[in-house]
């Protein structure tokens, strides 16, 4: 029987490794496909509990603020996120910004939430709290479904849709959202999978 | 190898009579069912995997055929209505002279779509019938397929916000026609179906290719 503590399955090509844990700053990658298999970063858990704080008071602060100025001959309206889901009633409108409420605001705000959850106990004490393990899972699980970064470039394209019938500006809620997209894409990056599990699995 | 303290034991874990986990590469006895670290189910190669991909494949080209035929965006000001699709809203936008916004609805809603039915047809189909294409570009298709496929929904949350903006005002509406629906459930499925895909498949078949 072999000893499989120290062993490593690469999860895209279930190549079998006996790996050295690397150093900070080191990479393990399969040599048959080149996914990285471990890549440790010092402090991780620090840093990305407070990434994943900022991310989510940055989506609650998108909801609320103006995200868009919309001026007509006259008529001229700010609109936060949560005001334009809700003057919808009718028709096919309703399931369509539903989707949309939730992959642009409610997904990327769970998943900061479940990371924090999962890393602020770490990051403080050292120790995951409860359920961790799931939390972690659930937030990996939804990782495709956040989709704010697609928002970013469907305004810019509808902006430039309306063009011919209003006149728009982008309010401060915009320049959250977008701050907050390139915070995900760092927060994303610095996150070291491997890492959290072995932290999960040793308490 | 590049890195010298990585140590190849077996081509892999199946062979070794093991299974490894793909969330968190733990690898256990072939007999044990879930992960002991992550809780993840385990599964040497999950044989039910294809056709999860062929059911959400077909569900998703099922929803793409009235995504194009049906209204994306039906316009209605004060003197005309107008219902407009995927392409006619597209070649609206380049008629304007934004050609680079008309391309960018083209690549999300057409070309990417339409690659990815083909992408994943090919995965699948190759996964079991062996081909000529290496593993590493087929690994590379398959994460092009997870990493763009995402990009499509973007003509969608347009014609949210379209007639999100447009609510607000007097002088024209805008609502979202039933392809926008059917349009965002397309690629829904089509991203299940790129989930569904068990990539460990893809170098199955190379390895089986070369003991032959
Ligand atoms: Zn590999
Ligand atoms: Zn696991």
């Amino acid at each position: 029987m072999i000893d499989t503590t120290d062993l490593i399955a690469c999860p895209t090509c279930d190549a079998l490794w006996r790996v050295a844990e690397p150093k900070e700053g080191e990479r393990a990658v399969c040599g048959r496909c080149h996914t990285v298999l471990r890549a440790p970063k010092e402090g991780e858990a620090t840093r990305i509990t407070a990434l994943a704080l900022t991310v989510a008071i940055l989506l609650v602060g998108t909801m609320f603020l103006p995200f868009l100025h919309i001026s007509v001959r006259g008529f001229s309206n700010d609109s936060s996120i949560v005001d334009a889901a809700l003057a919808f009633s009718e028709g096919l409108t309703t399931p369509l910004v539903v989707a949309t409420v939730a992959m642009v605001l409610l997904i990327p705000l769970s998943r900061a939430l479940l990371l924090l959850y999962v890393v602020a106990p770490i990051a403080l004490t050292g120790r995951p709290r409860r359920g961790a393990a799931t939390a972690y899972r659930w937030s990996e699980d939804l990782k495709p479904w956040s989709m704010a970064e697609i928002f970013i470039l469907g305004c810019a394209v509808a902006l430039v849709k309306v063009t011919t019938l209003a006149t728009v500006v982008f309010g401060s809620a915009f320049w959250l959202f977008s701050i907050l997209v390139i915070i995900t894409v760092f927060q994303d990056g610095f996150l070291s999978r491997w890492s959290i599990w072995q932290t999960l699995e040793q308490n | 190898m590049a890195n010298p303290r990585t140590k190849l034991i077996a081509i892999t874990a199946k062979d070794a009579g093991l299974v490894g986990c793909t969330r968190c590469t733990a690898v256990w006895p072939l007999e044990q069912t879930r992960c002991g670290r992550c809780k993840a189910p385990l599964q040497s190669r999950d044989e039910r995997s294809l056709s999860r991909v062929w059911a959400w494949w077909w569900a998703g080209l099922l929803f793409y055929i009235p995504a194009n035929i049906y209204p994306m965006l039906i316009t209605r000001t004060l003197l005309q209505e107008q219902e407009s699709t995927i392409i006619g809203g597209a070649i609206d936008i380049a008629l304007h002279g934004d050609i680079a916004v008309a391309a960018i609805i083209i690549i999300a809603s057409v070309v990417i779509p339409l690659a990815k039915f083909v992408a994943i047809a090919f995965l699948a189909i190759s996964s079991r019938r062996g081909t000529r294409v290496p593993g590493q570009q087929r690994h590379l298709l398959y994460e092009a397929v997870e990493f763009i496929g995402r990009w499509s929904m973007i003509d969608v949350f347009v014609v949210a916000i379209t007639s999100a903006l447009v609510q607000l005002n007097v002088v024209a509406s805008v609502t979202p026609g039933p392809a926008a629906i059917a349009f965002a459930l397309s690629v829904i499925f089509t991203m299940l179906s790129a989930q569904s895909f068990d990539s460990r498949m893809i170098w199955d078949q190379i390895e089986g290719d070369e003991r032959a």
